[in-house]
């Protein structure tokens, strides 16, 4: 399995390859602009670990690292 | 006509909304404020109906406010949709446009905010982005109102036009081959202008959307081949096949029609404070400072919260008020010359119990030298014989029968009243002493304690009351509030007045100044506190605080069931239950936002630290930890209950997904601030000021009224309705250890507002032994159980935990949004508080020798019960 989103480190930009899982979470990471072949930044992690702050299409999105691990990305 | 207003959250819809009609309604941050549906009618056009929908992200049937949208577009069929789209963020908001441009219905694009796209030196080509959506798109600005007439106008002129454009082809070759598919498939079975939006529904296999469309089931069957192909072809689900090549077409049209200026990374005010407020250290500490403000702000005592709610309660609704600044020390000659108000009050209270004490004392001695009875006998004979003799005409007002007029000098200059005192009013102990001396005084300016300085200081203070000392205590009269400043009477007091002109009997005048206008007050009382506290938390959502309060809470809540944001009111919680409870209106998802509820009043009030201070001060003076111990379990039933209740069919399910959108910052405005707090404030009066009313009536009444309907003074509570009632109930608390008509009279009446479990147990231990209001209530514990101070403990714990008061509970029924979370809310906290009560009474008598019973066993029971509720593990999502 490729890497996830949630092992990218901060700053670092990524370029989603597919999102695993089904039904309401994943439509609802897709929703929000999380599709294949977007390219996401890591902005910064929460101060207690969790969840994450990404920059994606142009605004900012938080989404918990158990989602995050549904994302997996290519270089 | 009706037209909707559809877009994202954050996108500025209620800004334009507002502009449009002019309403008042509530601009927030936080996705899924507008849960319910709002509509106006657009200024200067009576026949049009503004619609504004749920904020959302997409049409997807996952979320509650996609599906209010969703079904209201579809099945309302609107005569236009305004679709408003944010230019400073346009790639995710054209995303819901795709959506709504499949659903046939006339429509327009707004796109708003245009004058941050400016700023920003951005350039949006709308001739192409209308050509490619095959809509008319127009640019706005809600905020600077620029555009929206006209956006209004367009949206008219299409809907009058209907759809003549054809809309985009947006999916590549292979699935837009296989919609056409379903299309024909379906034709005959939906509506023509619908039936692209039928065909993508059966193509995401979206059940919800497939039954109300009443697709038969051999077309569904029909076409699946067609959606397996594809699936297979793209490697993916169908349904996010759709949802992946809606945002490969917007790249492509964002890519044709917006021009991006180059600009530095991390450069804008919204990162710069970002980067402060969610910083790894200073992140917590800068929550925890915001909420200590609200805190004081709202519910600190000494602060403006407090002052208003007071003024409200006692001033402005009570007996009057002072102005500000008008406050000077008395020049009236008599008593209280060169006094300031508060000094004369402390004076008369003094004198007052000099006065009242010697009085027993004498009648004491009275009875003791002319026999038992003899002194109310003469004082009946004295006024039968002052009412004969009294003229109207000539003496004025009504005949007032005197309290005492008896005085044969002999005895009273033997009488003397022994260790008189004057009451604390939170404790019921007497009131230390206060001296004057330099030493005293200096510390005192220092706000220090002054204690053990060798005068007595913070020791009970007693002294003794011979005739001469009665005699001159009895020349003072109640200090007249207008000689030490303007006095405004309070609104309480007016109603009185007025009753008296008219010349009402006293039971009526009771009944409508203390019974109905004291609920009224009630209901008002909290509309200070209320304010603040929504005025506060509508800056913080309004300007983008809120959500990054959520992102950094998350992970601890979370573990118990909760939301980020269930932080807040449980802050709240601690002044007052009902701000918490409404203060819980910020959650979007409603999982945690009912949980929330549920807990939060778990926290020991305000009201309630009245409760605790009697008790501390009465039964547990040596046990300092008694107070912060009640926090302590207030915490833990909210932790402990979480976890249980996450367990539970209710609440059951994964916890819902943190997707959410931090929204960039921004200064708020204050008319949607002043908006959304008078919003609040009105559904809290209106909706549950008509619950809380005639609850605060009735129980008042049976206080203050016996079976004949005849009115009661406070010391002939015993007579009263509520006295039954807790007879008829005092069996319920006999496991607790107060299962007397006292105990259950005192814990019913708290639920007008807590503090009142306080003043009741005043009242209904008045005919205990001892000197004091503390020892009547120590003593009336000792006439319930071996075990008193248990006994006060269970008493104390069930009071602070079930269910807060009436008016907590009315907002809680409000905000649950349905009867039947009402109940269950009510009826969890109920088994809670008597659980708490029933383990420690029954638990402590076993540990203190009082032998195992069947109620120990049946505390261990329900011990072990909470105790599996708990632990157990955790269901299985469905």
């Amino acid at each position: 399995m490729n890497k996830t989103l949630d092992k990218v480190a901060v700053g670092a930009t990524a370029t989603v390859a597919r999102i695993n899982g089904e039904g309401p979470v994943k439509r609802r990471i897709m929703d929000m602009g999380l599709t294949k072949g977007v390219e996401v930044t890591v902005r910064k992690i929460a101060p207690l670990g969790d969840p994450i702050e990404l920059t994606v299409r142009g605004y900012e999105l938080s989404i918990r690292k158990d989602e995050a691990a549904k994302i997996e990305v290519g270089a | 006509m009706k037209i909707a207003l559809a877009g994202n959250p954050n996108c500025g819809k209620t800004t334009l909304f507002n502009d449009l009609t002019g309403s008042a309604q509530y601009v927030g941050n936080w996705p899924g404020v507008t849960v319910e549906k709002k509509d106006g009618i657009l200024t200067g056009h009576k026949d049009v109906v503004i619609q504004d929908l749920p904020g959302i992200y997409s049409l997807s049937p996952y979320s509650m406010e996609e599906v209010v949208a969703r079904s209201y577009l579809v099945n309302e069929k609107p005569d236009a949709i305004l679709n408003i789209v944010d230019g400073s963020n346009i790639e995710r908001n054209l995303y819901l446009t795709t959506q709504l441009l499949e659903l046939g219905l006339p429509m327009i694009v707004a796109v708003n905010m245009m004058d941050v796209v400016r700023r920003n030196g951005d350039k949006i080509d709308t001739a192409k982005l209308a050509k490619a959506l095959g809509c008319p798109v127009i640019e706005i600005s809600a905020l600077k109102g620029e555009g929206t007439k006209e956006a209004a106008a367009l949206a008219m002129e299409e809907a009058k036009k209907g759809v003549q454009n054809e809309r985009p082809h947006v999916f590549t070759g292979s699935v837009e081959h296989a919609l056409a598919h379903i299309e024909e498939s379906l034709h005959g079975n939906v509506d023509k202008a619908s039936s692209r939006w039928a065909a993508i529904k059966v193509f995401e296999r979206d059940a919800k959307a497939i039954e109300t469309l009443g697709v038969p089931t051999d077309i569904i069957s029909h076409v699946e081949d067609h959606i397996k192909d594809c699936e297979k072809e793209m490697d993916d689900d169908a349904e996010s096949i759709i949802t992946a090549q809606r945002y490969v077409y917007i790249q492509k049209i964002v890519g044709e029609c917006f021009k991006r200026s180059p600009r530095k990374a991390s450069t804008t005010l919204s990162d710069k404070i970002d980067k402060f407020v969610t910083h790894r250290i200073l992140a917590l500490p800068i929550f925890i400072l915001s909420l200590c403000v609200m805190w004081w702000l709202a519910v600190a005592d000494g602060g403006p919260g407090t002052i208003l709610t007071d003024w409200a309660n006692d001033g402005f609704l009570g007996d009057g008020w002072h102005l500000p600044f008008t406050m000077h020390e008395s020049k009236a000659e008599g008593k209280y010359k060169g006094m300031d108000f508060e000094a004369a009050s402390d004076a008369f209270a003094r004198e007052d119990a000099s006065k009242s004490a010697w009085r027993d004392a004498y009648k004491e001695a009275y009875d003791k030298k002319n026999g038992e009875g003899a002194y109310d006998k003469a004082l009946e004979a004295f006024n039968e014989k002052a009412e004969k003799e009294f003229k109207p005409e000539k003496d004025g007002d009504e005949f007032e029968k005197s309290e005492f007029e008896v005085l044969d000098e002999a005895v009273a200059k033997t009488v003397v009243a022994k260790e008189v005192f004057v009451e604390d009013e939170e404790t019921g102990e007497p009131k230390a002493k206060e001296c004057d001396c330099e030493k005293c005084a200096k510390k005192r300016e220092a706000g220090e304690e002054c204690e053990g300085c060798g005068c007595g200081c913070g020791e009970p203070e007693k002294w003794n009351v011979d005739y001469a000392a009665y005699q001159k205590a009895a020349e003072y009269e109640e200090p007249e509030p207008g000689d030490f400043g303007v006095w405004v009477p309070g609104i309480g007091a007016l109603v009185g007045d007025a009753l008296d002109k008219i010349g009402v009997g006293e039971t009526v005048k009771s009944l409508v100044v203390d019974g109905a206008w004291g609920g009224v007050a009630t209901v008002l009382g909290f509309v200070p506190v209320i304010c603040i506290v929504f005025l506060f938390l509508s800056f913080l959502e309004d300007c983008g605080y809120m959500a990054r309060v959520a992102f950094i809470m998350d992970r601890l809540f979370r573990k118990f069931g909760l939301s980020g944001k269930s932080f807040i009111p449980m802050i709240v919680g601690k002044g007052c239950g009902v701000p918490a409870v409404m203060a819980a209106r910020t959650i979007e998802s409603e999982r945690d936002r009912r949980m929330t509820i549920i807990l939060a009043t778990f926290i020991p009030c305000g009201a309630k630290t009245v409760i605790i201070a009697m008790f501390a001060a009465i039964f547990f003076r040596e046990m300092w930890y008694v107070a912060p111990l009640m926090d302590v379990i207030g915490i833990a039933i909210i932790v402990l209950g979480g976890i249980a209740l996450k367990k539970t069919r209710a609440f059951a399910g994964e916890a819902a997904p943190f997707v959410m959108e931090l929204p960039a910052y921004h200064m708020p405005t204050a008319s949607g601030i002043v908006r959304h707090t008078w919003n609040r404030v009105k559904a809290y009066m209106l909706k549950a000021g008509l619950i809380i009313f005639p609850a605060c009536v009735f129980l008042w009444f049976t206080m203050h009224f016996d079976w004949g309907f005849n009115l009661l003074a406070d010391e002939e509570i015993e007579r009263s309705i509520l006295h039954d009632m807790g007879s008829w109930i005092a069996w319920l608390f006999a496991p607790l250890g107060f299962g007397t008509w006292q105990g259950a009279a005192a814990s019913v009446s708290a639920e007008i507002a807590k503090e009142q479990a306080t003043a009741t147990l005043g009242l209904v231990a008045a005919n205990m032994e001892g000197a004091s209001t503390a020892a009547h209530v120590s003593n009336l514990f000792g006439s319930m159980s071996a075990f008193p101070r248990l006994a006060a403990m269970s008493f104390m714990l069930f009071n602070l935990f079930v269910p807060p008061c009436m008016v907590a509970i009315a907002v809680t029924f409000r905000e649950m949004g349905s009867k039947a979370w009402g109940w269950l809310a009510v009826a969890f906290q109920l088994f809670v508080g008597y659980a708490l009560a029933l383990s420690v009474y029954q638990i402590g008598m076993l540990v203190a020798g009082g032998g195992f019973g069947v109620w120990t066993a049946v505390a261990m029971l329900v011990d072990l019960f909470c105790l599996w509720m708990v632990v157990r593990p955790a269901r299985k999502a469905a």
